[in-house]
């Protein structure tokens, strides 16, 4: 059994790792206080002082960009557990069961999907009020139909495979064929949806910044900082450039990691 | 049999793509404008009316001002000159306004104005001939007589000297059936068409019976997006922009000229007076203390920007008190005593709404937060839309602090000092003080200038002295004019002057 | 015939419900039209004024009752911010959405589908490593600062296109299309990332089935196995996710629209969602909703097309 090295699974890890460290480490401890301005070293280049130089308020980018991958990552990942966690179940007994059910779920989901999430997030925010866990909720509510609809697709897929049909003459129930027989099968899509879904949670959070409706100022995300920054995209590109590496590492980390994680089990089952 | 059929679906798709480019660009032809013509980008559509009497928006007003005009006009000194009207006098200590109306003044529509048309457009403003009024001041006009065919009364209720500046409500034809999608009045410029969201088209008008404008179209494009405003005046797909920020005009091309002017606004942490603790005024004159305006023109606007010390900004010349300035220069140690005297010795927290279209108010407030957490007190920084903002903080008072910049929508101290008696309307930061009351009141019932004046000083010094707002600043306001237009002039008043632009190799 | 039924009744259905969830949404976010159209002026007399005359003080199942009465006869309604007949409003606003979602979907599958494949059959190779990455990188930049990058690349450096400078295609289609391939790319790069992703690990994953061994026990070449065969099998969860993509674009062309400056529905629709504007917001979100459900039903269909297993009733 000679076993090929899993270079996702090491790259992805590592760079996740390195992320997550940063994260935890700017949860408690930051070069300056991300929020204090200094109008000396307004948009101030990259120094000794100031890692990856200033803002236009002279705030320290590096201490933002640290309590910003956290917020980041709290976003996304609390709308992909809200997207997925009732995508699947939606999408799994609409899709195994079909029917009225089926109808009418789908219905309910297209409805969603139509309704614009702008107005969704207005909603929501008039509800609950502005701020960081409501983006998740309004962010998460709108994840749900694109994740039942892959789910369902799978479902529907395999529902009708000839190890299901013999479950089922073996009487098996059918919570259990669903989710012991069926899910298991459909993994490696949804760990892909789970990933374009973390990936897309990301983007959606710096499009309701950009919108004005996300993370409220002063507080830090990779997306409101990016909004920010293109303003001075020509007199201070690195404001910009920061922000959008720990995005991207943020997002390409994860998914690396799950890419790895499928190989794994692959390699694992065959 | 399948693949056939989606090969077959992509072929059509293929198709039709191409059909569509290849007929396109047959069509491509566009004629050329020979005459002069301008691109103006403008920040947001014109979204309440055409109608220039139901217009409310300080956006929609400063386009309007090209196509309408009043009796008189506000022309940029802040002076007000003779527009559809050739002379003015003021009767029975301010009774009467007698208007003798200007010879072939012409409407877009090419017919003459009448004194009916001025009679019709006031009485419409004053809602005389169907209740509400559409402008608030107008609920002081009693009647309007046409005492012959060139001569128009406006009588008042009560005497008021310093009603002229009202005056500049657009005269409009009586005939027009449409006027809020059909403007006709009888500016400069005539109103030729507009596609929501994307433009608004104007074309010079040749009967004007004034000095006629100098370019021939104008092109308002509609820039939703800030950000795109330095792309597009980059580009040269625009060749003015009016309200850039400090941060843009750094960053527009050598083609373009960067003026500065002031937006001529009060811009200041307005506090619910209702809301506790700023119902204490040793709590708003702590935020006073420790509130310092300089730091936030250094933060925001590189320094640009005139320092208020009331609800009063400096283009209003005699009426401007400098002196106040100076009431809270910043002191952190006085602005804790003031809280631990009101008993808020370790602060408070409050939230600070913000409207999310402005981002010079966004940045105020950021800063704003940033100071006050040297007195302890936390301000929460709301961004809420415009509209909920509308509705939520100024309609229904319903918040606790919030920046804005409030503007004047005439040329008289009133239109800024109004809303702080305690009966206004538009209160809404729910000041109450009789002092003041009574100060607004004798300033409004005197006949003589100079005392006028000093009652409305009165008023600025009492808001000032009992910190009703954070005064901040008059925002500094950078206009982009591409280096082929020349003539730009500020106003002390939120408009844009077009008629005054010209091409700058046509002088020459 | 009972399916087509089945299907028109859903629509309907979904239809209604959007709609009034749309307008119990304005009923609970702060402000109004009254409001949005008294603007500073505003006085909480004034505004209660202006609701009584303009019928924003009725129960809110009556208006919407009014409001569907009416758009079932065809009649849209005024738009209160502009004046003007929603439907003349809207259905100059469609075409330029049409085309720049169409245009974006047919460079998203033009680039994805070739790609895709060509990753699949070269699995684990140079190209293929380096098309993930920077796949990755691409869906990793949000929608609006590729837009902002693509504008500074080939707006402002190269000069291929002038940024803000749109044409309406009354003027010149032409210029209007040109126009809108550089917004259209920035929509699709992000989608179309996500598509060669998907398209790679599913033709993967079919190839590891029973039938694609014995397929090669029999002697096929991949080729034929692939285009025969997987790909066929493999396309069930990418149509579902073009299917997707297609009104996600429609909605992702908002913000596209912002940055480019771009007069379509999606701006339409945010200032009239700003302006609390109902009617107009109504009217673009049945046209989305239409749209949403009529590419499900299209999908549906496709399902049916490369997969006979499926049936659809």
């Amino acid at each position: 059994m000679k076993r090929k090295k899993n270079k996702n699974l090491i790259l992805g890890g590592t760079i996740t790792g390195i992320m997550l460290c940063l994260i935890a480490v700017g949860f408690f401890w930051t070069p300056y206080d991300p929020e204090a301005m200094d109008s000396a070293n307004k948009l101030a280049g990259v120094s000794f002082s100031h890692l990856m130089g200033c803002d236009n308020f002279g705030r320290d980018i590096f201490s933002r960009v640290l309590k910003g991958s956290g917020t980041t990552l709290l976003v996304a990942l609390g709308t992909v557990a809200i997207g997925a966690f009732f995508g699947l179940l939606i999408g799994a007994f609409t899709g195994y069961f079909g029917g009225i059910a089926d109808e009418i779920l789908m219905r309910i989901n297209d409805v969603l999907f139509a309704f614009p999430s702008i107005l969704l997030a207005l909603v929501v925010i008039s509800l609950l009020g502005s701020g960081t866990y409501n983006v998740i909720v309004a962010l998460g509510i709108a994840f749900i139909p694109s994740f039942a609809r892959i789910v369902r697709s799978e479902f529907l897929r395999c529902r009708d495979m000839d190890y299901i049909r013999s479950a089922r003459l073996m009487g098996a129930k059918s919570l259990r064929i669903m989710f012991v027989h069926i899910l298991p099968n459909t993994v490696p899509v949804l760990l892909s949806a789970v990933m374009i879904g973390f990936n897309n949670a990301v983007l959606a959070e710096a499009g309701m910044s950009y919108l004005g409706i996300g993370v409220q100022p002063p507080d830090a995300s990779l997306g409101r900082m990016l909004s920010e920054a293109q303003t001075y995209l020509f007199s201070a590109p690195g404001y910009a450039v920061f922000p959008g590496i720990a995005l991207i590492l943020l997002v390409l980390g994860f998914s690396m990691l799950a890419e790895g994680i499928r190989e794994q089990s692959e390699a694992g089952q065959g | 049999m399948k693949t056939k059929a989606m090969k077959g679906l992509f072929l059509t798709l293929v198709c039709t793509a191409l059909t569509v480019a290849l007929s396109a660009c047959s069509g491509d032809k566009a004629a050329e404008a020979t005459s002069s013509q301008i691109t103006i980008g403008i920040p947001q559509d014109i979204e309440d009316s055409l109608d220039p009497h139901k217009a409310v928006a300080a956006g929609t007003k400063e386009v309007l001002f090209n196509l309408f005009e009043g009796l008189v006009n506000p022309d940029s000194e802040g002076n007000l000159y003779d527009a559809v009207a050739s002379s003015h006098e003021i009767l029975e200590d301010g009774k009467i306004y007698r208007f003798t109306l200007r010879d072939g003044v012409k409407f877009h529509d090419g017919s003459l104005v009448t004194a009916e048309d001025v009679k019709y457009s006031l009485e419409k403003c004053a809602g005389i001939s169907n209740g509400e009024p559409l402008v608030a001041a107008y609920s002081a006009i009693e009647r309007v007589d046409i005492a012959d065919d060139s001569t128009v009364d406006v009588v008042l209720k009560e005497p008021d000297t310093d009603f002229l500046p009202y005056l500049t409500a657009a005269i409009i034809p009586a005939a027009n059936e449409n006027p809020d999608t059909n403007p006709i009045g009888t500016g400069p410029y005539r109103y030729v068409s507009r596609s929501p969201q994307e433009n608004i088209v104007l074309e010079k008008f040749g009967d004007y019976w004034g000095t006629p404008a100098n370019i021939e179209h104008v092109t308002l494009q509609i820039i939703a997006n800030a950000d795109s405003i330095v792309t597009s005046l980059n580009g040269g797909a625009v060749d003015m922009f009016a309200r850039v920020s400090q941060a843009q005009a750094q960053q527009i091309s050598d083609d373009f000229n960067v003026l500065e002017g002031t937006m001529n606004l009060v811009q200041a942490v307005y506090l619910n007076h209702e809301a506790a603790p700023f119902d204490d005024v040793r709590v708003r004159q702590a935020l006073c203390y420790a509130i310092d305006p300089q730091d936030i023109m250094d933060m925001v606007s590189d320094g640009k920007g005139t320092q208020i010390g009331s609800s009063m900004f400096p283009a209003f010349g005699k009426y401007y008190m400098e002196e106040l300035n100076d009431l809270y220069a910043t002191n952190l140690d006085r602005a804790k005593e003031l809280l631990t005297e009101a008993g808020y010795p370790d602060g408070f927290s409050f939230t600070l709404t913000v409207p999310s279209n402005y981002q010079q108010h966004i940045d105020t407030a950021q800063v704003v937060a940033e100071q006050l957490k040297q007195i302890g007190v936390t301000a929460d920084i709301q961004l809420v839309e415009w509209d909920s903002w509308l509705s939520d903080v100024y309609t229904d008072r319903n918040y606790e602090a919030t920046v804005v910049g409030v503007d004047a929508s005439s040329l008289t101290a009133a239109a800024l000092l109004e809303r702080f008696v305690s009966t206004a309307g538009n209160n809404f930061i729910n000041y109450e003080n009789p002092a003041y009351d009574e100060a607004f009141a004798n300033a409004k019932a005197s006949v003589d200038e100079e005392e006028k004046t000093q009652y409305y000083k009165e008023c600025e010094r009492i808001l000032a002295e009992d910190a009703a707002n954070v005064y901040i600043q008059d925002l500094p306001s950078f206009v982009a004019l591409n280096k082929k237009y020349g003539g730009y002039e500020f106003y002390p008043l939120y408009v844009q002057d077009i008629s005054k632009l010209y091409l700058v190799d046509e002088q020459n | 015939m009972k399916y087509v039924a089945k299907k028109l009744a859903g629509l309907i259905a979904t239809l209604a419900v959007v709609s009034f969830l749309v307008f119990a949404a304005f009923a609970v976010i702060p402000g109004d039209p009254a409001t949005s159209m008294l603007g500073t002026q505003a006085t909480p007399e004034k505004v209660e004024a202006l609701r009584e005359e303009m019928g924003l003080n009725d129960p809110l199942m009556e208006r919407f009752g009014s409001w569907a009465l009416h758009f079932i006869q065809g009649d849209l309604g005024t738009s209160y911010s502009y004046q003007m007949p929603v439907s003349s409003m809207i259905g100059e606003k469609i075409p330029v959405t049409l085309a720049l979602t169409a245009m974006a979907f047919l460079m998203m599958v033009a680039i994805a589908v070739p790609a895709g494949i060509f990753c699949a059959r070269h699995a684990g190779g140079f190209l293929d490593r380096s098309i993930t990455v920077v796949n990755q990188v691409i869906m990793a930049i949000p929608p609006f600062f590729s837009g902002i990058l693509i504008t500074l690349l080939f707006g402002l450096i190269l000069h291929w296109f002038t940024p803000g400078g749109y044409v309406s295609y009354t003027q010149s289609a032409g210029r209007f299309l040109g126009y809108l391939i550089f917004p259209a790319l920035a929509i699709s790069l992000p989608k179309a990332a996500m598509a060669v992703k998907l398209l790679r690990s599913s033709v993967l994953e079919e190839m590891k089935l029973d039938y694609v061994r014995t397929a090669y026990s029999r002697g096929n070449r991949t080729k034929s196995v692939l285009y025969r065969h997987v790909l066929k099998n493999a396309l069930i969860p990418v149509v579902t996710f073009l299917g997707m993509t297609l009104a996600d674009m429609v909605a992702g062309s908002i913000i596209i629209e912002q940055v480019f400056n771009i007069p379509g529905l999606g701006r339409i629709l945010l200032t009239s969602i700003s302006n609390r504007d109902y009617p107009v917001v109504q009217a673009i979100i049945v046209c989305i909703a239409f749209l949403v459900i009529f590419v499900n039903f299209a999908v549906d269909l496709i399902y049916k097309l490369v997969d006979p297993r499926i049936t659809l009733d």
